[in-house]
């Protein structure tokens, strides 16, 4: 046996914390040349391909002048958002994160996606108003210039799109990227004036047990929330990750819930009505109701519940060849804190925990990471997560028995259902090949 | 639906007005109802917030022809966008269509839809009484009310929609 092979063996045997190739994290940092050798193939011996380095063009001459608001490498054109209605037609417009092009934990503000049901309106920040009314002691009016003025508050949180993920409803597997199937959730640092301090100057009317929020927008997209949300961690957000919000994101100002509905966080926000009931809106007691196996439906399902799925590898990202890989994806719950993620390379039979990136935050994007030795031959991908509250990911056998299936395929942009949280796998064929699968 | 005026006195008399109010900035500008009334465009289902006004199916069908068929398809069964009229039994599957007779729960949705978003391309252009025609014409259309009811302020919430009570609250604890 080669010294190679021998070291390899070894390292399974110690170090293999599930089945196919799942590696405990510590193996990596402990175990040196030779688990390095074992999972990558390196070898002391030289490389036959490297040539002797020389300095580059660019390392030899000045570089660009810096421009007043920097711009991506021309290299990185290809990182962008896949749009369902490039051209405009009148109808609603998806942009959805690639997530399989990057990393970390929040989402660039130009890659955050963005749904817009009648185009971004182009909104003067200095003529928009924000009025609070209705069952209220005081009905106020609120500039930007005013609420630049208040106490503020930063977060990191997610906002996923109710409709997200809804190719999975599909009774097969449908061919497409993580960001085709995943790409309506994103993640950002949000800044702003917590609703509550506006309310207390408002006054609440004790009667007062929803409002209705709506936006500047020509459809006035409007949604009923509880009041109890409202005053736990709804904020009038106006930056996203430092800057002034995205026009797509709600310019100037968007209602934020953390944790709830995409569609509920009210874009171009410039009404908020205090009312006794729910004003049982288009979007909330039609499109974001969920229809049901037996033709009952759900109405307000607000939360975003716990879910997660592989980013590296996926679909798109083929595997160059055996040996080592990291294993990488993003986990999230509108009910807190990510607790763990296990992650499976043999569709379900072994797991392993994963390794969560500091800081975990509530409501917000958690990275998980798993050291992988690909051997070349099949595999199936999978991550499984919980959350502080005690809620998992249901299998796909529980979730289907519940929630139905398609009975036709349907097409990869249209939505079937929507609240979709279980599992997702990816299978990895002899040739690195990765394919979404059932499993 | 004219364009909102916020009051220009409000705005004029500036800042802090709520004197001896909450702890914070107070930096509202205090309004009167009728400041608020152009935009507040918001109804409940019980019809409280409908405007005075009404029309009737007839009156719809000459509107829905101009400004919704072209979209919307002849009379509303559907063309480039969503049918107006029809639908499959729910019982049909997960991703059955929904529509206004198999789905909605409330008829005032349908008025407060068409006022606030359509026609798509020019929102609020419609009167009231055009709203109530074309809400009348298509519940008509859809067989809830007769060829000859009017809808009003008065009429429209008491019509009963067939899915009222299809709807289950996925988590009650959070309202
Ligand atoms: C330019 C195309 C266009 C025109 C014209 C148009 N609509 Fe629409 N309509 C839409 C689109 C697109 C939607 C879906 C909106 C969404 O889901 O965000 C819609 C949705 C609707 C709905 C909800 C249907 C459902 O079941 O979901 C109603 C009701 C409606 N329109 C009524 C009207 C009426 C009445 C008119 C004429 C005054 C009209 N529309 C004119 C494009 C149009």
């Amino acid at each position: 046996m080669e010294p190679k092979d021998r070291a390899k063996e070894e390292l399974e045997r110690l170090e293999a914390v599930a089945g196919n190739g799942l590696l405990g994290r510590r193996a990596f940092l402990r175990g040196g040349a030779a688990f390095t050798a074992a999972v990558t193939g390196y070898t002391l011996a030289r490389s036959a391909g490297a040539a002797p380095l020389t300095d580059d063009p660019w390392s030899l001459v000045p570089g660009a002048i810096s421009p007043p608001y920097e711009q991506r490498s021309r290299f990185e054109g290809k990182v962008v958002r896949t749009l369902s209605n490039p051209k405009g037609e009148t109808r609603t417009s998806h942009a959805r994160t690639p997530h399989q092009l990057i990393n970390g934990t929040f989402t660039p503000n130009g890659l955050h996606f963005t749904i817009v049901h009648s185009g971004t309106p182009d909104i003067d920040p200095d003529k928009h108003r924000l009025v609070i009314h209705g069952l209220v002691k005081r009905p106020l009016a609120f500039t930007l210039d005013a609420l630049a003025r208040y106490p503020m508050v930063s977060r990191m949180t997610f906002v996923e799109c109710g409709g997200n993920s809804a190719p999975m409803f599909s009774k097969e597997p449908i061919q497409a990227s993580v960001q085709a199937l995943h790409g309506l959730a994103s993640c950002a640092e949000w800044t702003g004036v917590p609703l509550s301090t506006l309310l207390e100057e408002t006054g609440i009317d004790p009667k007062a047990k929803w409002l209705v929020a709506e936006g500047a927008d020509s459809l006035a997209l409007s949604r009923s929330v509880p009041l109890t949300k409202a005053l736990d961690d709804a904020m009038i957000a106006l930056y996203q990750n430092g800057e002034r919000l995205m026009p797509g994101n709600g310019y100037p100002m968007r209602l934020l819930l953390p944790g709830w509905e995409g569609n509920m966080n009210v874009k171009f926000l410039r009404r908020l009505k205090l009312v006794e009931a729910p004003a049982m809106s288009y979007y909330e007691t039609r499109t974001y109701s969920q229809l049901l196996p037996g033709g009952k439906a759900y109405r307000f399902y607000f939360l975003q519940e716990v879910k997660s799925f592989i980013t590296h590898p996926s679909p798109g990202l083929a595997l160059k060849g055996p040996g080592y890989y990291e294993i990488s994806g993003i986990a999230y719950s509108g009910n807190g804190r990510i607790s763990k993620v296990m992650v499976s390379a043999d569709g379900g039979q072994s797991w392993a925990q994963a390794a969560l990136q500091a800081p975990v935050l509530s409501k917000a994007f958690t990275r998980f990471r798993m050291p992988w030795r690909w051997d070349g031959g099949p595999a199936v991908l999978q991550s499984r997560a919980w959350d502080e509250a005690g809620n998992v990911q249901p299998t796909r056998a529980q979730f289907v028995a519940q929630r139905g299936e398609t009975h036709k395929v349907p097409n990869v942009l249209a939505f079937p259902n929507q609240h979709y949280n279980s599992l997702t796998s990816w299978a990895i064929d002899g040739k690195g090949e990765v394919k979404h699968v059932y499993a | 639906m004219s364009t909102p005026k916020l009051p220009a006195m409000a705005l004029a008399l500036g800042l802090g007005s709520g004197a001896a109010l909450a702890a914070g900035p107070n930096l509202g500008i205090p309004l009167e109802p009728a400041d608020i009334a152009a935009w507040d465009i918001s109804i409940q289902p019980d019809g409280t917030g409908l405007p005075i006004g009404g029309g009737t199916p007839a009156q719809g069908a000459r509107i829905f022809a101009q400004k919704c068929a072209l979209c919307h398809g002849e009379n509303g069964k559907g063309g480039v966008f969503a049918a107006l009229v029809g639908g499959a039994p729910l019982s049909g599957g997960i991703d059955t269509p929904k529509t206004i007779a198999n789905f909605w729960g409330y008829p005032t949705t349908v008025f407060d839809f068409i006022r606030r978003a359509m026609p798509w391309q020019q929102p609020r252009s419609l009167t009231d009484n055009e709203v109530y025609a074309l809400t009348a014409f298509i519940l008509a259309q859809n067989k809830l009310i007769g060829e000859d009811d009017s809808m009003n302020a008065e009429t429209l919430p008491k019509v009963r929609m067939p899915n009222r009570d299809g709807f289950i609250i996925r988590f009650p604890d959070k309202i």
